[in-house]
């Protein structure tokens, strides 16, 4: 008994002492083959935090680094710590659906805010939105609908649609279905998850001669595939519109090789904005590589605490006041266009870039075009966002 | 139209089975000469393909890769049998289990620290770079150099195992560990050239992967599973059998990935066929070893050590 008092006097006191600084909880997957995801997502809000001197609207902050090592009971764990022990007001990070899904109702419900800088799950965009979740990433099914859409303007025919044979890989070809018009899918691909070799299917898809190939194949398994289907001759005959598989994360393993091939995505290193030029700059100075998008997204969640904090003062235990900040997303996103939707996601630009070699010869993505303004998710209309 | 996607079906199947071949037959001879089961043969496989990329990066040479990630591997698997595993050769398999799935976890957090999470760059030589056109349709050159490269291997084994001095030292450690040692014959010598050559044939499969898959931290685990149920299959310390099961084994997964999918939906509709097919494709090798399992208990070709042991 005694024990516990005395634990409890100096957790008390230990806490006094911390309580001038805002703590901030980050949750992302720090390790395994995903970890290049979440440290870039790390390294972009450090990044912000530093530049300012420490601060994020011009209160001193404390970040607590957590890693979710990509398995839903390990996140549960590290958010109670979060919640319960560190007592966070707010949680940003966050890097895969399975996760978020795992945590998204904890966090919420304890009315603590959660900034999402990646991953970004159907329900809750729609049936379970929150008002104390914010994403400043996409719907998950946005980069595969502005691909559908980039292949009904180009007016490809004979489209053949590939991805893993799990959830993700599901919504991405469904979501490439719901804009992709005008033309057919000949062909569904679905390659068990752990499948590394792919010559059976490249075959197949060879032999077929699409106009064009869709395909969602995210971290090291499209490092495997952008490889076997360059050798295989094939980058010379058969365009490649991609998802989620050449990135800023998988760009560096694949150089040349991955030349050519298209990608939808919401932001480019090449958006020529002060603001983006002055992040890209910044972020190569400190990291010694060129941000991926999902450093991106993970700074303009660092900017959009940055603006809401400074406009309560620092006072984000007034959650109405807070929320009302947030929502207002007064800050300039990297990516231009950037506001809330009702359910909290942005509504923004969608893009369309192929891998190309930048002004400094490294294989980077260069913008090619904006099939998509303004748009939002198509879950929308099933949130029925509460008041806080 | 079907015989040329048949035929280029049989030799990616062919192509995956002598890269297993390489790793099953270092695992096969460990375990059927020293009795010891090694999962961290996966890492040594991971451990090559670093070696070679990390010598491809500094040389540009492709050669060099090679001798870097089979050297380096052979050096490895050399220590590691001399400092952490000799001790394990006379306990308990289940003892060596958990030993060597230690040293799995071991290494992949040592190549993190190294080379960092994210899988790095590895390339095709560029004089392997290109398609070769055979019976009308064009395949990766790289991939008949890695079909070349395990046959040439397999070769090599054969005369060493079957026509040297140290091959037939081998052949008498497996079966008469005692009777070979009382003769005068260094035991422990002849495990660690043992080992030191699995150890390089895993990290000769693992550079010659690198460019076919991502290198990154891990990469050696699916590879182990799909090398066990190759030893499985052609039967516990057998060359041989590692040889054909490897074999069978890639042209199996591989043919099933091909054409399942499309069996399945004559049968099905193509909702429950998209999903069933990869499934049921990829369930194949293990229906196989099932099979063999229960018709021949001992693999295809089993050997006296690995039956009576």
């Amino acid at each position: 008994m005694k024990r516990t008092l005395i634990a409890a006097a100096l957790a008390l006191s230990l806490s006094a002492v911390a309580s001038a600084q805002l703590k901030i909880g980050f949750v992302g997957e720090l390790s395994g083959p995903q970890a290049p995801l979440g440290q870039d997502q790390y390294d972009a809000l450090m990044l912000l935090i530093e530049q300012n001197g420490g601060k994020l609207g011009g209160v001193p902050v404390q970040v607590i680094k957590e890693d979710s090592q990509l398995k839903p009971d390990v996140a549960n764990q590290v958010v109670d710590k979060l919640l319960d022990k560190d007592k966070v007001q707010i949680i940003t990070g966050i890097t895969f659906s399975n996760i978020m899904m795992a945590v998204h109702k904890k966090i919420t419900d304890k009315g603590v805010f959660l900034i999402g800088s990646n991953a970004g799950p159907s329900p809750v965009a729609g049936a379970q939105c929150s008002p104390y979740f914010f994403s400043t990433s996409w719907q998950n099914d946005n980069q595969a609908e502005v691909v559908g859409k980039f292949a009904s303007d180009k007016g490809y025919k004979n489209v053949i649609a590939m991805a893993p044979n799990y959830q993700a890989g599901k919504d991405f070809i469904a979501g490439f279905k719901r804009t992709y018009k005008g033309g057919t899918i000949i062909d569904e691909i679905y390659t068990p998850l752990n499948q590394q070799d792919f010559s059976a299917e490249l075959a197949q898809v060879a032999s077929k001669k699409p106009d064009a190939l869709y395909v969602f194949y995210p971290g090291g398994l499209g490092v495997n595939f952008v490889k076997q289907f360059q050798q295989a001759g094939l980058n010379k005959s058969i365009t490649v519109m991609s998802a989620s598989t050449v990135d800023g994360t998988t760009l560096p393993a694949l150089r040349e090789a991955a030349l050519g091939w298209l990608s939808g995505t919401f932001w480019g290193p090449d958006f020529p904005n002060d603001a983006n030029q002055k992040f890209v700059a910044a972020f190569e100075k400190k990291y010694n590589r060129i941000p991926s998008q999902y450093a991106a997204q993970s700074y303009d969640a660092a900017q959009l605490l940055d603006s809401a904090i400074r406009k309560v003062g620092g006072k984000v235990e007034n959650k109405k006041a807070f929320h009302a900040a947030l929502k207002a997303a007064d800050f300039k996103s990297i990516r231009g266009n950037f506001k809330f939707n009702a359910n909290q996601f942005p509504i923004q630009d969608m893009y369309v870039f192929d891998v190309a070699k930048d002004s400094k010869g490294r294989v980077s993505l260069r913008t090619v075009s904006k099939p998509l303004t303004n748009h939002q998710d198509s879950y929308v209309g099933q949130c029925n966002m509460k008041p806080i | 139209m079907t015989l040329q996607l048949t035929l280029s079906q049989l030799m990616n199947g062919l192509q995956l089975g002598v890269l297993l071949f390489l790793l099953a037959a270092g695992l096969t001879l460990v375990f059927g000469i020293m009795s010891f089961v090694n999962l961290a043969h996966g890492s040594l496989y991971m451990l090559g393909a670093y070696f070679g990329a990390a010598a491809f990066a500094k040389t540009e040479s492709f050669l060099l890769a090679l001798l870097a990630a089979v050297v380096g591997a052979g050096i490895v698997g050399l220590l590691l049998d001399r400092f952490a595993l000799t001790k394990l050769y006379t306990r308990d398999h289940l003892d060596q289990v958990l030993a060597t799935f230690g040293l799995i976890l071991f290494f992949n957090e040592l190549i993190r620290i190294i080379w960092g999470p994210g899988s790095i760059f590895m390339q095709v030589p560029d004089s392997l770079s290109q398609t070769v056109e055979i019976f009308g349709f064009s395949y990766p050159s790289y991939r008949f150099a890695i079909i070349g490269v395990g046959l040439l291997v397999a070769l090599g084994l054969y005369l060493l195992i079957q026509k040297t001095r140290v091959g037939m030292l081998i052949r008498a450690g497996a079966t008469h560990p005692h009777m070979v040692a009382s003769l005068g014959v260094n035991i422990k010598w002849l495990n660690t050239l043992v080992f030191a050559l699995g150890a390089a044939l895993a990290g000769l499969a693992g550079v010659m992967a690198g460019p076919i898959v991502s290198v990154q931290p891990g990469m050696g685990e699916p590879v182990l599973i799909l090398t066990l149920v190759v030893i499985i299959i052609g039967g516990l310390g057998s060359i041989r059998g590692a040889f054909f099961a490897a074999l069978i084994v890639g042209v199996v997964d591989t043919l099933g990935r091909a054409f399942m999918p499309t069996i399945m939906r004559g049968i099905f509709e193509r909702n429950t066929a998209d999903a069933a097919g990869p499934a049921i494709a990829s369930m194949l090798i293990y229906l196989l070893m099932a099979l063999v399992l229960a018709f021949k208990p001992q693999g295809l070709f089993p050997t006296s050590a690995g039956a009576t042991r």
